[in-house]
C-alpha cells in the first residue's frame, strides 16, 4: 500500500475550526450591572430588617455591626463585575495589538470574574430574601414562627415526645433491616418451586410501596384495635399503639428497603456466584458468605437515605394519636396560638437528619474515590 | 487406558444458539487436555458443563464412569471433585486470600478452621504466596490473584482441574508465574482440561490437544502431531490465524 489515496491517515482527515478572539466585554458589562443591582437589593432588605428590630443597647450595637458587615460584603459583587470589565477591556486592547495569546489569557481572567459575579449574586439574593422575609411586617415571621421562648418553656415535654420518635426510628430500623433482607432473598429463590414465594414477595413490595405510609398507619394503628384484631391486645393502650406504629412503619419501609437490598444483590456480578457455586457452596451458602456481604457494603448509602426518610416519617404517628413531638407541639400550639413549637420540633428532626445526611454523603464520596482508585 | 472424564454426544444450546453439537471427548487420568479454537467456539461452555454450572440438553458427561450431567446429580458433591479456575480470577474481594481459600473447605467439607488454614498455608507456601495470606485480593497483582485462585481450587482436593484461559487477563510478564504452577501440577499427575490461547504452552504440557469447531472436536491428537501436521482444514486455518497474531 504505497502512496495509495485510501491510506488510513489521509482518510481520517484534518479539518479544524479557525482560531479567533472573542471579546468578553458585553458579558462583563452585564455582570457589573447585575452586581450593582444585587448589592442595592441586599442593602435595602437589610434596612427593612433593621427597622423591624425593636432592641436597644448592646443588642442594637451587635445587630448594627452585623448588618453593616453584610452590606459591605455585598459590595464584593459589583467589585467582581468591575474587575471583569477592566480585564475585558485590557484583553480587547491586547487583541487589537495582535497579541492574541495574551489576549486570551486576560479574557479568561475576565470570564472568571464574571463567574464570581454569578455565584455571589445567587448568594446575595438569597440573603436579601431572608432579611426581607424576617424583617417584613415588622418582623411578624419571627414572633409567630421563630420565637424560641415558646418551645424553650416546654422543653422537657417536647424532648419526651422526641424520645418517642427516636425510639420508633431505632426499633423500626433494626426490624426493617432483617425483614427487608428476608423479602429480598425470597425474591431470589431459584427454580419453579420457588415461584409462589417469589410472587408473594413481589406482591408485598408492590402493595406497600404503593400505599402512602399515612394510610398504612391509619389502618394498622386505628383499624386493628377497632376491628379487634387480636394483635398485641394484651398491652396497655399506649404500648399497643407504639408497637402497632412500629408494625405499620415496618410494612412500608420494609418494602422500600427490600428493593434497595435487591438492587444490591443484583449488582454483584454473576461470576462471583459462579465461583462460589464451583467451590461446592450451596445457594444459601453463596448468598450468606459471598453475595450478601458484598451487596450490603454497596447499599449502605441508599439504605441510610431510606432511614433518613424513616426518621422523618415517624412524625406521621402523631396523626394516629401517638404522643410524639409533633403531636405535643400541635397541642401546645393550640394553647398559645404560636407556631414556634413546630419550628422547635423541626429543629429536633434536623439535629438527627442533617448529621445522617452528611454521613451518607461522606460514604458516597469515599466509595466514589475508591472506585476511581481502582479498588473494590 | 480407561477414560476418566468422558463426553458422550453432548449437546448444549443457549436458546437458538446451538453451541455444542454432539461433542465426544475422552480424557484419561493424569491427562492434560488442551482445548483450542476460535473465540466463541464453546471452550468455556464445555468446561462449565463439566462441573454443572451449565445444564446440557442431550448426551452425557461421566467422571470415573459415573454420570455427572442431567437430573439426580449432587452438583455440590460434584463440584468438590472438579475444580475450576476462571479467566477473571473471581476471588472474593471482601475476604483475605486465606479466607478465600479456607471458605469452602470449612463450610462444605466441614474442616475445622485450624486444619483448613494449615492446609491453605501449605498450598500458599508451595505457590510462593505465603506472605500474601492476610492481604485482600485487590492488593495483589493479576498473576498473584490467579495463583491464589488456583490454590483456592486445589484446597478442595479435586480429582480434575478445569482451567479456562487462566492467563488471558494477565499482563505478559505475569503469565509465566501462573503457567509454572500448571506445569508443576501436570508433572504431579493432576488431570486437567484447559482452554488456552498459549499455544507454546499447550505444545509443552499437553498430552492431547483438541480443536473445537462447530460444536464438535474437529481434530485431536498429541501436540507435536497436531501443530506440525494438522489434517483438518479447520485446524490449519485456525493455526494460520494464530501465527498471524504472533502467538505461535
Ligand atoms: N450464559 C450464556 N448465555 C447465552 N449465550 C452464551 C452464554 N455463554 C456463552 N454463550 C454463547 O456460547 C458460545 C460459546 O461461548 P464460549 O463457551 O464462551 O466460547 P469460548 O470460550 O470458546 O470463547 C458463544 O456464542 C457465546 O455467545
Ligand atoms: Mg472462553
Amino acid at each position: 500500500m504505497t502512496g495509495a489515496p485510501t491510506d488510513l491517515l489521509s482518510v481520517a482527515g484534518s479539518s479544524r475550526p479557525a482560531r479567533r478572539f472573542r471579546s468578553p466585554l458585553p458579558l462583563a458589562i452585564l455582570a457589573a450591572l447585575a452586581g450593582v443591582v444585587v448589592a442595592a437589593l441586599l442593602a435595602e432588605s437589610v434596612r427593612v430588617f433593621d427597622r423591624s428590630l425593636h432592641v436597644t443597647g448592646t443588642g442594637l450595637a451587635v445587630s448594627r455591626v452585623a448588618e453593616l458587615a453584610v452590606v459591605v460584603a455585598g459590595l464584593a459583587v459589583p467589585y467582581c463585575g468591575i474587575r471583569a470589565v477592566l480585564d475585558a477591556r485590557r484583553a480587547g486592547a491586547l487583541a487589537r495589538q495582535g497579541h492574541l495569546a495574551d489576549a486570551r489569557v486576560v479574557a479568561e481572567d475576565s470570564r472568571q470574574w464574571g463567574w464570581y459575579v454569578l455565584g455571589l449574586s445567587l448568594t446575595g439574593l438569597t440573603l436579601a430574601f431572608l432579611f426581607g422575609f424576617f424583617g417584613a411586617q415588622d418582623g411578624k415571621v419571627r414572633t409567630v414562627l421563630f420565637n424560641w421562648h415558646y418551645p424553650g418553656g416546654h422543653i422537657a415535654d417536647l424532648a419526651g415526645g422526641f424520645w418517642i420518635n427516636v425510639k420508633l426510628f431505632m426499633v423500626t430500623e433494626v426490624i426493617v433491616l432483617a425483614w427487608a433482607l428476608l423479602v429480598a432473598v425470597v425474591r431470589l429463590i431459584p427454580g419453579r418451586a420457588g415461584a409462589p414465594m417469589r410472587w408473594l414477595a413481589v406482591a408485598y413490595v408492590d402493595i406497600f410501596r404503593g400505599i402512602p405510609a399515612l394510610l398504612v398507619l391509619y389502618i394498622v394503628v386505628f383499624g386493628f384495635p377497632l376491628a379487634q384484631v387480636p394483635l398485641l391486645s394484651s398491652l396497655s393502650r399506649e404500648r399497643q399503639q407504639f408497637w402497632l406504629a412500629v408494625l405499620a412503619l415496618t410494612l412500608t419501609y420494609g418494602a422500600y428497603v427490600a428493593e434497595v437490598y435487591r438492587s444490591g444483590l443484583e449488582s454483584i456480578h454473576w461470576s462471583q456466584t459462579a465461583a462460589a457455586r464451583s467451590l461446592g457452596l450451596s445457594h444459601p451458602q453463596t448468598l450468606r458468605y459471598v453475595v450478601i456481604p458484598q451487596a450490603v457494603r454497596r447499599i449502605i448509602p441508599p439504605l441510610l437515605n431510606d432511614f433518613i426518610g424513616l426518621q422523618k416519617d415517624t412524625a406521621l404517628v402523631s396523626i394516629v394519636g401517638v404522643l410524639d413531638i409533633v403531636n405535643r407541639a400541635t397541642i401546645l400550639k393550640g394553647q398559645d396560638f404560636n407556631l414556634s413549637y413546630m419550628s422547635g420540633a423541626a429543629l429536633a428532626f434536623l439535629a438527627i437528619t442533617v448529621p445522617l445526611t452528611r454521613f451518607t454523603d461522606y460514604l458516597v464520596r469515599r466509595d466514589a474515590a475508591r472506585m476511581r482508585a481502582g479498588g473494590s | 487406558m480407561a477414560a476418566f472424564v468422558e463426553f458422550d454426544g453432548v449437546h448444549k444450546s443457549f436458546g437458538a444458539n446451538h453451541v455444542l453439537r454432539g461433542l465426544d471427548l475422552q480424557v484419561a487420568e493424569h491427562d492434560v487436555v488442551c482445548l483450542i479454537g476460535p473465540s466463541g467456539c464453546g471452550k468455556s461452555t464445555l468446561l462449565r458443563c463439566v462441573n454443572g454450572l451449565e445444564p446440557i440438553q442431550a448426551g452425557e458427561i461421566r467422571i470415573s464412569s459415573e454420570r455427572v450431567s442431567g437430573r439426580g446429580v449432587d452438583v455440590n458433591w460434584l463440584r468438590c471433585n472438579v475444580g475450576i479456575v476462571f479467566q477473571s480470577f473471581n476471588l472474593f474481594p471482601h475476604m483475605t486470600v486465606l479466607r478465600n481459600i479456607t471458605l469452602s473447605p470449612r463450610k462444605v467439607l466441614g474442616q475445622s478452621r485450624a486444619v483448613a488454614e494449615d492446609r491453605a498455608m501449605t498450598l500458599l507456601t508451595r505457590i510462593g504466596l505465603a506472605d500474601k495470606a492476610r492481604e485482600y485480593p485487590d492488593r495483589l497483582s493479576g498473576g498473584q490473584q490467579q495463583r491464589a485462585a488456583i490454590a483456592r481450587a486445589l484446597a478442595m482436593g479435586p480429582q480434575v482441574l478445569l482451567l479456562d484461559e487462566i492467563t488471558s487477563a494477565l499482563d505478559p510478564e505475569l503469565v509465566a508465574e501462573v503457567l509454572a504452577i500448571v506445569r508443576e501440577l501436570a508433572a504431579e499427575g493432576m488431570t486437567m482440561l484447559l482452554a488456552t490461547h498459549e499455544m507454546g504452552f499447550a505444545r509443552e504440557v499437553a498430552s492431547k490437544v483438541c480443536l473445537i469447531d462447530e460444536g464438535k472436536v474437529a481434530e485431536h491428537g498429541p501436540p507435536e502431531q497436531l501443530f506440525a501436521d494438522p489434517q483438518n482444514p479447520r485446524t490449519r486455518a485456525f493455526l494460520r490465524s494464530i501465527i498471524a497474531a504472533g502467538r505461535l
